[in-house]
This record gives structure tokens, sequence and C-alpha cells, in this order.
């Protein structure tokens, strides 16, 4: 039943209306809602960039929203700070647990509010009682005086926790909990969040494997590109139509690839494995034909094309261009063999922001257009300047500064700075982020282009329209593996969105007791 | 609730087992035995350098200009800061502590050390509402105020100098004066450091400190007053270098431009060396305490044993980047146990 969270009988724990937040120019949050009841465990899902975190965020104080409203118990709140909704009652616990590694674990539950006594000195002794009466409550083993230094994530999240209880929060919020924990830990961790419940503490669950929040969550509340979309009962829903409903939106105004000869094999990678991070990745990519890397922020997509273009080592597994094995963890070699990288953090990895456009174009090829070692501002503009032009980079000359260009300007550099090196294969990780609209179109032209006269290209992007838009063969990759290949016919928003939440089953053998 | 089954992993370390590896890790351990090691074997080269009363004054008395500069040193660098301006800071105070005297002759000495304090807890107000409003790192704002401190010294003062006599007698006695054979200015330092080291440790702002240090984005999120914390830091730190302003007078009794002249590296180093880690968060200002003393002993003990000037200096950058690489190593340690403690949690999946 959508549309009927805000008409619930009872008083709410936290209620959210219409809540928006804008950066700059970017919408984070379009408008938000939100309705969580003491005693219940409310789950809110969405794809990447629906507004989940910067929702969360704000209900922790470290947002401001621009407009709507936020009630805690019934009472409208406004927080300035992260220490104001604390103060409040609302404990967030990030998926990142924030501690502070170098301080003991007891410290960590009780910075800024430690029992003191006379004085105001820190009375250590009752603080370690504390925490220890905590843990018990918890049922976890932690020496509350070791650092949190080396903790594993998962106990990390137990102290994030024993913060919340020691603060008595009414409201807890956890962002993505169980993404870094094994099947026991996430056992452990719904156990004590059922107890939590069964206080009447209200707590928000936000995370992607669709198995858990069913398995933990009495609501579910979805969202949608900065928008409420529906709250259901999970008892009254399916996957299925959470599904549908997280990615039902139109393909609109995106570019789609025009169809290109496809040839022969440039990329082969074969059964390459990382430790933790990847495993068995194995796939094609022929000459001009583009294939999307599909999945959830941190499912590995990134790594495995840092490896693959061999910024990041590999345990095991090959990589071949054009039939020959490229040499592992050399970009230089990588490149030579006719790779090119045009990172995700354009600012940051791909671009001298400080430099001259010229200079960026050239910087890859430099070597080629030395005379005698040196290298002349000359050369580098003639080398630069086909490029430059054939992207229509919007600059008014090649020596300005890369730093004063819009994004979408600063992504053509950093492409013109690559296909001048005449790659073979362009590996582009998120082309279109961070870049408005307008922009965006035109990038995927440009892509579909380049895939027209022969390139091959591996694109890894979180979204959905632009990968079902340009992708001829699409991997949705999930926890480190590949775990569907679709071609463009079967890959729809549903069947990607299954994939890439598919979570492997937990299997709970053998259980270790201390 | 009965979770114990559920139990995946004891983070448990036995308390015993725990007290004896803090006690074999802690540098102030470490650092206070080479330090023992070093007045040990200088001794037995030439048993003046303890066993003369001058001996034993003058290697509680050297130390204690760079004792107080290093304990402020040490609670700036806690917040994962720095303050390179402690040397500059110090020579326009004791410029100034000396003007006052000159000035008015009758001044009593405790509005004196007050004033200096004062003067120095401004100049640290300075750089820690520099650093923490406009967020410049800490090191170039304060490689900044070095120069500009130093300037405004210069210009004050140009070629004048304050001599032991235009001093009270009074003043100058603390310089020599000395308690149950510990000299006076020793006792200021020990009185500061105990203080300072108290306030870290049981003091819910000198945990905040720590806090700060170890994870300034933590901080913020956990809601703690980062900014007033670092203000805070700024300012004590730069009223103990005006307190050692006052204290470098009372000691050598003249006050010339080149006075403080390098001291704030010195200060850096002995915190170092005392295991205070340069990106904040851990470390304690007994440690740096001790890091002072060795530094101003070494410097001392190695013309006894007939060491030349250049290895004098080469001693005390070994030992500097020999502090910091042992830092480095064990803390790349811990973070490969780490790695392999959450590969092996994932891999139980």
């Amino acid at each position: 039943m959508p549309g009927t969270a805000t008409e619930a009988p009872q008083e709410m724990a936290l209620e959210l209306r219409d809540v928006a937040k804008s950066f700059g120019s970017v919408v984070a949050l379009r408008s938000g809602s939100l309705a969580v009841a003491p005693g219940s465990i409310h789950a809110l899902v969405g794809e990447n960039g629906a507004g989940k975190s910067t929702l969360v965020k704000i209900v922790a104080g470290v947002h401001r929203r621009d407009s709507g409203t936020v009630r805690l118990h019934g009472q409208d709140v406004d927080f300035a700070s992260t220490a104001e909704s604390k103060a409040a009652g609302i404990a967030v616990i990030y998926q990142e647990p924030t501690l502070f590694p170098d301080l003991s674990v007891t410290e960590n539950i009780f910075m800024g509010r430690q029992p003191v006594g006379r004085s105001r000195r820190i009375d250590r002794a009752a603080m370690y009682a504390e925490a220890d009466s905590l843990f018990q409550r918890l049922g976890v083993a932690i020496d509350p005086r070791r650092p949190a230094r080396g903790l594993s994530i998962a106990d990390q999240q137990i102290i994030e926790i024993a913060k919340a209880i020691s603060l008595d929060a009414s409201v807890l919020v956890m962002d993505e909990p169980t993404a870094a924990l094994s099947g026991v830990e996430v056992d452990r961790l719904f156990a004590v969040a059922r107890s939590l419940r069964d206080e009447g503490r209200a707590l928000v669950f936000i995370s992607h494997r669709f198995d858990e929040v069913f398995a933990l969550c009495d609501t579910v509340t979805v969202m949608r590109d900065g928008e409420y979309v529906s709250t259901d009962a999970v008892a009254e829903t399916s996957v299925e139509q959470i599904v549908s409903r997280m990615v039902g939106r139109e393909v609109g105004d995106l570019f789609p690839k025009t169809p290109a000869e496809i040839g022969d094999v440039v990329l082969a990678v074969e059964g390459l494995s990382s430790l933790g991070t990847f495993r068995d990745i194995g796939f094609t990519v022929r000459a001009g034909e583009i294939v999307g890397l599909a999945g959830l922020v941190g499912a590995g997509r990134s790594e495995i094309a840092r490896a693959v273009f061999g910024v990041d080592k590999y345990d095991a597994g090959s990589v071949h261009l054009d039939g020959k094995p490229v040499a592992p963890r050399s970009p230089r070699a990588a490149i030579r063999a006719g790779m090119a990288f045009v990172p995700e953090d354009r600012r940051k990895q791909g671009l001298v922001t400080d430099a001259s456009v010229a200079r960026n174009v050239a910087s890859v090829i430099r070597r080629g257009l030395t005379h005698a070692g040196v290298l002349t501002n000359r050369d580098e503009n003639r080398a630069a300047g086909p490029w430059a032009a054939r992207l229509e980079v919007k600059t008014s000359a090649l020596d300005m500064h890369a730093t004063t260009m819009s994004g979408g300007n600063q992504q053509k550099v950093v492409l013109a700075k690559w296909l001048a090196t005449e790659p073979k294969l362009l590996i582009i990780d998120e082309p279109t982020r961070g870049i408005d609209v307008g922009t965006k179109a035109e990038v995927h032209r440009l892509l579909s282009d380049l895939a027209g006269q022969g390139l091959a290209i591996l694109m890894i992007s979180s979204e959905l329209p632009e990968v079902l838009g340009m992708a001829d063969r699409v991997l949705v990759v999930c926890e480190g593996r590949i775990t569907a290949e679709l071609s463009r016919d079967e890959a729809t928003p549903e069947a990607v969105m299954h994939a890439a939440t598919a979570s492997i089953h937990h299997d709970v053998e053998e259980v270790t007791t201390a | 609730m009965s979770t114990d089954t559920l139990l995946v992993e004891p983070s448990a370390i036995s308390p015993t087992k725990r007290i004896v590896g803090e006690l074999l890790r802690s540098r102030e351990i470490a650092v206070g035995a080479v330090l023992v090691l070093v007045v040990a074997l200088t001794t037995i080269k030439n048993p003046n350098f303890l066993f003369t009363s001058n001996g034993w004054r003058d290697l509680l008395l050297t130390p204690s200009l760079l004792l107080i500069l290093a304990v402020g040193q040490t609670v700036v660098i806690i917040t994962r800061n720095v303050d390179l301006s402690v040397g500059s800071t110090l020579g326009l105070t004791a410029y100034f502590t000396g003007k006052l005297f000159v000035d008015h002759p009758n001044i009593p000495i405790l509005v004196v050390v007050l004033a200096g304090l004062l003067m120095g807890a401004v100049l640290g107000l300075v750089n820690g509402v520099l650093v923490a409003f406009f967020k410049v790192p800490a090191l170039v704002i304060t490689l900044g105020t070095l120069y500009i401190y130093r300037g405004i010294f210069l210009s004050w003062a140009g070629s004048d100098r304050i001599n032991a006599g235009d001093m009270p007698k009074d003043f100058l006695a603390l310089g020599t004066k000395q308690i149950l054979t510990i000299p006076v200015l020793t006792i200021v330092g020990l009185v500061v450091l105990a203080a300072v080291g108290y306030y870290l440790y049981t003091a819910r702002g000198g945990r905040e400190l720590y806090a700060i240090g170890s994870d300034p984005e933590a901080a913020v999120l956990y809601g703690l007053p980062v900014r007033r914390r670092v203000v805070g830091a700024f300012v004590l730190c730069g009223a103990l270098a005006g307190l050692a302003g006052v204290v470098y007078v009372a000691r050598y009794g003249t006050v010339s431009s080149g006075a403080g002249y390098g001291m704030e590296l010195q200060a850096v180093g002995a915190a170092v060396i005392g295991g205070v880690a340069i990106f904040g968060g851990s470390g304690t200002v007994w440690g740096a305490a001790i890091g002072a003393f060795l530094l101003v002993t070494i410097n001392r003990a190695l013309p006894v044993v007939g060491i030349s000037d250049f290895w004098q200096r080469a001693v005390v950058g070994a030992l500097i980047i020999a502090a910091v690489v042992l830092d480095r190593v064990l803390s790349a340690r811990q973070e490969r146990r780490l790695v392999a403690a959450r590969e092996e949690t994932r891999s139980n999946r």
C-alpha cells in the first residue's frame, strides 16, 4: 500500500516528511519520507544514489535539511550538529564503523560523556564496569581495555551498538551493517537487533540484501532517485515487488548506443582472483563492444578494473590483450599493451587539475613528443590540439587550467589524454558521475562513437539506466563474483538488480564459541 | 539474552598478557632505559658527569627548558597538529620578560611569570584559531608564525641585549636555587609535566584530544567540540612556550635575538623520541619528558666521551629516525594482523 506511511495510528519514534537536501546544484534528496514506529525494525532500501545515506546523515545531524519536517516522538527537531542528534537519543551506526583506533574499547564507547567522580575526573573503574556489563548484556567477550585497533568489523559494530545502548538511544539507524560481516556475525547482529526491538526501541536497517530484510524487518520503505516510493509491511510484500519499485523509472534522456560491428576479442580475463576482494573473474571484451560492469557500490567492480589495468595486484588468473599476456602490477605494461583507464575520481586520479589542458592531454604520451629529452609547450599543444577538438572540449585555449573546467569537460580532457595513446581497450569507471544531464548525453555519444570506430570499452557504472542504455553486454558483480552475464535484450532493470543483490547463502556451519 | 552461542571470535586478551605486553612495548620504559644507559656510560668515563654537585645539578637543570616545550608540543601533536612556532614564542616572551624588568625594576616576579604565560597563550591562540577555523595544515600556519614571531622579536629587540645586570637578583637566583638538591626550574618543569599529564589522563577534555588526533572525522561524528579542543591545545602549547621564555631568562640571565632559535625542532624531536606518534592519537607527556631529558643529556654526554660535534648531531638525528621507523614498523605489523583477521572472518562465510 504505497503512500500510507504517514497515516499510522500510533505515535512514531521517528518521522520524516518531504525532506529535501541539495549540495550545490546536485539534488541528493528530493523528497524523503520515513516513519518508524517504536519497537519495530524498519528496512530502508533503494538503489545506489537513491538518497538513503543523505537521509541518514540528516537524521544524524551531519547535514542540515533544506526543507521538510523531522519529528522525534512527535516533537519537531532540527539538528545542527551530531552532538544534538545524539543528545536527542538517536544513534547512527555507519557502514564503516567510526572508532578511534588508538583508544581503548571502553573509551570509544564513553568518549565525551565518561562517568566522572569528584572534581570532574574520569572514574575509570566505573567506566570499565559499565562497559563490562554492556558486553555481558550483548553476549560478547571483548576485553574492554584493549585498543579498538585490530578489531574485526563485526566487533567494531558491536562497540557501536554498545555505545548506542549506553546512550539509551531510542532510535538506532544502521547503514548497511552487514556488508562486511560473515554469516555467523550477521546472526549475532540480528539477535542483538531483535532484543533491542523488544525493548521498544525503533531501528532503521539499510541493506541491499533482501534475504536479510525479509528475515529481520517488519516494515520496508523503498526510495528511488531521492524520493519516497512506498512503505509496506514485510509480510505483505515480495522481493519482486520491491525490486520493481526500486528500479521503476524510465530510461529517458539517455543516448543509447548505436549498433557497431563487433570484432575480435580484445581483452580476455581468466580466473582473476584477489584475496578478500574478488574471486574467479572471467570475461572478454571485443572490438567495437561496450561491456557494462554493473553492481552495487562496494561489490568489487572498481577493484577488478584496477587489477586488470595493473594498478592493484591479483593473486591468481591472467589478463590477455589481443592474445598477448599483460604483465600484472604494471600500469606501464598495460598502457604499452594498449589499455587506457579513466578512473572514477577524475580529480584525484585522472587529471592534474593545476596543469593546462595541453599538458594533461600530452601527459601519457610525452615520452614520444620529446626532442632530445626536452618537452616544449609547443609540442604539447600540437599533440593535444586534434584530440581536444575531436572531443569538443570547451576551452578557450589549450593552456587553460583544468581546475576551472566543468565536470563534463574535465572528463573529456581525461578521455583525450588516453585516446592520444591510441588504445585498443578503454576502461572507464563511472563515466558520468557528477556530470550534469546535458553533458552526460554528450559523454554517452562520445563512447558510442569510439566503440563504432572499433575501440573495445569496459564501462563500470552504478547508474542502471546508463548500463542498460550503453552496454552491449552486462556483467553483474556481487560481492566479488560475477553473478550474471546478460545480453542487451536480457538486461532488464529487474534482472540486473536481482543479480546484484543475489547474496551468497550464508552457511552457518561450525560455530566456535569462546 | 543468550547470544553466547553465536559468539564468533573472541577479541579478548587475558589481562596479565595485556599488561606484560604493554610494559614491553612501553616507549617510556625503553627510552628511560636508554637514558640511564647514557648517564651510566658517561659517568664511567668521567665520574664528574654525575658525582659532583654541579654535574648532578646540570643533569637535572639543563633539560628543564626543553621539557616544558616538549610537554606543550606533545599536547598539540596528540591532536594531529604541530606547533613550529614555539622557539620564536620562547624568544619573544624571553625578551618581553627582560624588558618588563628593565622598564619596571620593582615589578613582582609572579606578575612577570603570569605576563609571560599570557603572552605565550595569546601567540598560541593566533596559531590555534588559524588552524582550527581556516583548515590550513598546522605545519604551514606555524611555519609562518615561526617567521612572523621571530620577525617581531628582531624588529623589537634589534641589536639590543638584556643582561643579567638588568634583572633583580631574586629572579636570577631562581636559575641556580635548589630544593633538596633539585633545581627550582626543574621542579617547575616537573610540576607542569605532572599537571598536564594528569589532565590528559583523567579529564574528558584530555581524552578528547587523543580522540581528535586518532580520527578527526570520527571525532566530528561523535559530536566532540573539535575546534575548541584544538584551539585549547595550541593555547596551552603557547602558554608553556611563554613559561619556557621566562625560565630561559632566569636560567641564562641574558636575552639576545637568537634566544630559542631552533628549539621547536628539538621539542618535536623530544616528543617523537618519547613515543608521541607524529600523526596524533597516541603517546604521553611522560614519554616526551624522558625524550627531552635523553636529547639534552646525549648532547652533553657526547663531548664528555670525546665525540666530535658532527657526530653529536648525527646521533640525535639517528635517534629521531630510529624512533619514527620503529613506530612505522610496529603500526605496519599491527595493520597486517588486522587484515589477516578480516580475511579470516570473511573466509568463514
